[in-house]
């Protein structure tokens, strides 16, 4: 039985193990800054999700779509109805073809999804560089690291590229990054934002709270999941010592 | 259990009856966790976020003209918007005397009498009506006809005649603006 | 079939015309058990639970899934997002699945401990083997639905496994593409055959329980039942004790659909699917890798046989010789229990197993292109080589009179 266990332990730490390696980003340690939704009980930061919105609709918003995210799901980051009909508005999107077929453009409406900043990847591509800045709906759940990746990133721009290294045109050193050759200048720079609560908008503070948002854009349901889960597990762990009292009684004569 | 042998009756029925109700309390705690386990199953087929999204339809009223109407989609629904003209309203009007299947007056069919907005599907079997276009029919009192089995409706959208058991049915609607309605 | 009494009409008067209930009485529950199974023996009810609770959330996650290439991406997405309980659904299924493989691998595990593959159970374990190949069809081709890049690449790798076969090859992939290119068309019929396939599973099922109930369980001391004395009816000493297994087995299932749902899953599938840009590093779901380390460990063409062609033919005969296992160990002893030796390479095979699944899950790079070469032939060996000879050469301890003696024996 011991050597079962043993065996059981041995086997979780090479799968956990070779998971971690299958990175797909660059070659630096990630940082990892805690976030409030980690561990057992952890939920978003409402406040934080807010915040993130900011960064991401006026900073990252300009070259990156967010196209799963609809503008009503922003009432999960503390949106009026009032708000969110205003952010929605804020861009254009091709209307139904009317009546004689002519198609226009009409202002978004918060059923809409996110729209991104360019018609078609091949239009984003080309105004980036060649470089297509990807969409941010599942940024925090496609890369290993997820919103430590993110994190880091955000902050992980060196001014130069290290010594011996040679940069092609357009591109910027950063630590975290595949191949360290990002198509993405850095970003973030005291008060680029300004912050609607007044917090201070320093470059770690946006970092964190982007990466807050783009976690929440990749798993809303993660509050909802992890309620859900602490009421099943409550069940589980009074209906399991009825089984096996039952077990108990049932078995008495047996053995 | 050392004195069991004076009390073996007793004891025993009372283990008997300990057991009994460790199992049904574990069958009830057994089957509330299975039907609650079931919940999120039926409830994944009831609409989803994005379509109740669309449970609402805003339209323009500011293009039709009197005598015009158009067909909106609301909920995967047409409903039928007519701009009514002074005749239309006062046909309508005249009938709420008639014989009327299903009776309700004109006025309390429309929130403004120049506009009748109603869930265009036959209440018969679910066919949608005639005469939203120029050149339709639109049956025997001016309103809808029903290709698929021959029901009327008036102006009001009231049925008249053919086998359809009810009039077409108004939506929930409100004027957000003198030209614009949101259904829904 | 004896013993179904029933004072209920209605009942005797359908079980006169279809003796389901006479079926049930006799299989469900007067079942003679060993009375000696350990917790071990939990693990195919469990996966036969699994089962039923992967179709259910299969079914429903049908009603909102779209098989086309352009839609399926984000339809999955909006079963996440837009559909009640959708994430729930979805990751019970996602989870569920590697859940289904680490029951049914302990489940197997446990059978080649005790021995439970030998006569008169050799088809027993036959039909067992063929529900593993029909979930490892139905895991891959269900990994290729949500349409990311590891589902893309996967299939696109997996698929071309078949081109190794000579003349006959290239000519398999594109009957199994439906084009020049894993695409729309084989999307769709790797979803058709998804949703057939659990089915198959259902009734191989049926089949493997009947041939179960036909020879009886093995138990730990791997000694026959002999009589009244070692039996236990199934009802109600072994409904209550699986129960009472899946209770504790849900709480460790849905602790990873709750709070880590994404555990076994790769970050790449997150990612549309994009016939233009490969994946750094493709791996396969967890539970193939210790047969892809198989398959990438003959790197040299050997006389006429390229290095591809062998390392296909390996990777089935790895799953293939369990066919011949009831054979190939020479041994009567059944359980490990009294084969001392035997216990020692019991252990040594599943380390190498985990091994060759570690190997199998890292970039192919030395040294672990050699540490997989090794494993591999120690795979095999063990199968061809120890096992039989170990039969032979072993000197089992005496075997328990019976398994009640042994059980008294035990309490005293």
């Amino acid at each position: 039985m011991r050597k079962l266990i043993l065996s059981a332990v041995t086997a979780a730490g090479l799968f956990a193990s070779s998971g971690v390696a299958l990175a797909n980003t660059g070659g630096e340690p990630l940082m990892k800054p805690g976030f409030s939704w980690e561990g057992f009980f952890g939920r978003y930061d409402q406040a934080q999700l807010k915040r993130g919105f900011e960064v991401f609709n006026q900073v990252c918003s300009n070259c990156h779509g967010l196209r799963l995210v609809a503008y009503r799901n922003l009432s999960a980051v503390g949106l009026t109805a009032e708000e969110i009909k205003e952010v929605a508005a804020a861009r254009e999107i091709a209307d139904v073809p009317n009546d004689e077929g002519v198609i226009s453009m009409r202002a978004g409406r918060p059923a809409d999804k996110y729209i991104g900043p360019f018609p078609n990847d091949k239009a984003a591509a080309a105004a980036n560089g060649g470089a297509l800045p990807p969409d941010l709906s599942l940024m925090a759940k496609a890369r290993v690291g997820g919103p430590n990746y993110i994190y880091s990133l955000m902050q992980g721009f060196l001014d130069e590229a290290p010594h011996g290294v040679v940069l092609p045109d357009g591109k910027s050193y950063n630590k975290y990054f595949p191949g360290n050759a990002i198509g993405m200048p850095p970003q973030l720079f005291d008060d680029l934002v300004t912050y609607a609560d007044g917090t201070k908008a320093s470059p770690q503070q946006m970092a964190a709270d982007i990466s807050a948002f783009l976690n929440w854009a990749a798993e809303p349901e993660l509050n909802e999941r992890k309620s859900l889960g602490l009421k099943v597990m409550i069940f589980l762990a009074v209906f399991t010592a009825m089984l096996y009292a039952l077990k108990r009684q049932i078995w008495k004569n047996i053995h | 259990m050392a004195d069991s042998a004076t009390h073996a009756q007793p004891s025993s029925t009372d283990g008997q009856s300990r057991r009994d109700f460790l199992l049904y309390s574990t069958i009830a705690v057994g089957a509330v966790g299975t039907a609650a386990a079931l919940w999120p199953f039926v409830h994944s087929m009831n609409p989803a976020a994005d379509t109740l999204a669309l449970s609402t339809t805003d339209v323009d009223l500011a293009a039709i003209q009197p005598g015009q109407a158009i067909t909106v989609v609301w909920q995967g629904k047409p409903v039928f918007v007519r701009h009514r003209t002074e005749e239309d309203i006062a046909l309508a009007t005249k009938d709420d005397s008639a014989e009327l299947r299903d009776k309700m007056a004109d006025a309390t069919r429309v929130q403004k009498p120049e506009w009748l907005i109603v869930v265009g599907v036959c209440t018969h079997l679910g066919c949608v009506p005639l005469g939203q276009k120029a050149g339709d029919p639109k049956g025997d009192f001016g309103g809808w006809f029903c290709p698929c089995h021959g029901s009327h409706y008036d102006t009001s959208g009231r049925i008249r005649k053919g086998p359809a058991p009810l009039n077409l049915p108004v939506p929930k609607y409100s004027f957000t603006s003198d030209t614009t309605i949101r259904i829904g | 079939m004896s013993g179904f009494q029933t004072n209920n009409k209605v009942i005797s008067w359908l079980d006169e015309r279809l003796p389901i209930f006479s079926m049930m009485q006799h299989s469900a529950i007067e079942y003679p058990t060993p009375r000696n199974l350990n917790y071990w023996w939990n693990f195919g009810s469990l996966a036969a639970f699994v089962l039923v609770v992967m179709l259910l959330t299969g079914i429903f996650l049908v009603m909102n899934y779209s098989s086309h290439t352009s839609l399926a991406f984000d339809s999955v997405e909006r079963i996440m997002r837009d559909v009640n309980y959708g994430w729930l659904i979805r990751y019970l299924h996602m989870n569920g699945a590697s859940m289904f493989f680490i029951l049914v691998y302990i489940h197997m595990f446990r059978n080649l401990y005790y021995g439970s593959y030998k006569a008169p159970r050799e088809v027993l374990w036959w039909v067992g083997i063929i529900i593993y190949l029909a979930m490892m069809a139905t895991g891959f081709l269900g990994y290729v639905l949500p349409w990311g890049q590891m589902s893309f690449w996967g299939a696109t790798v997996i698929t071309n496994l078949f081109s190794a076969f000579p003349v006959v090859g290239q000519s398999i992939v594109t009957l199994l593409w439906g084009g020049f290119s894993v695409d729309n068309p084989t999307l769709n019929r790797f979803f058709s055959l998804h949703y057939l396939l659990p089915f198959v599973i259902v009734g191989l099922v049926v089949v493997h329980v009947w041939a179960l109930h036909t020879v009886r369980s093995n138990n730990p001391l791997g000694v026959e039942m002999k009589g009244e004395a070692d039996s236990i009816p199934f009802h109600p000493y072994y409904t209550i004790k699986d129960l009472f297994g899946i209770g504790l087995f849900l709480m460790f299932f849905l602790a990873f659909v709750f709070w880590a749902p994404n555990f076994f899953g790769e970050p790449d599938n997150y990612i549309p699917a994009n016939p233009m840009v490969t994946p750094p590093h493709i791996v396969p779901e967890w539970y193939y890798l210790p047969f892809y380390a198989i398959l990438r460990s003959f790197t040299m063409d050997l006389w006429i046989i390229p290095a591809k062609l062998q390392g296909v033919v390996a990777m089935f005969a790895a799953i293939l010789i369990l066919f011949f296992l009831p054979w190939l160990d020479t041994s009567k002893v059944r359980s490990a229990k009294f084969r001392p030796i035997y216990r020692q390479f019991f252990w040594l095979f599943l380390v190498d197993c985990l091994v060759l699944g570690y190997v199998g899950g890292k970039p192919a790079e030395e040294p672990l292109v050699t540490i997989g070469q090794l494993g591999t032939a120690y795979y095999f060996a063990h199968f061809l080589i120890i096992m039989p000879l170990l039969g032979k050469l072993e000197k089992p301890k005496p075997l328990p009179a019976s398994i009640s003696a042994a059980v008294l024996k035990e309490k005293a």
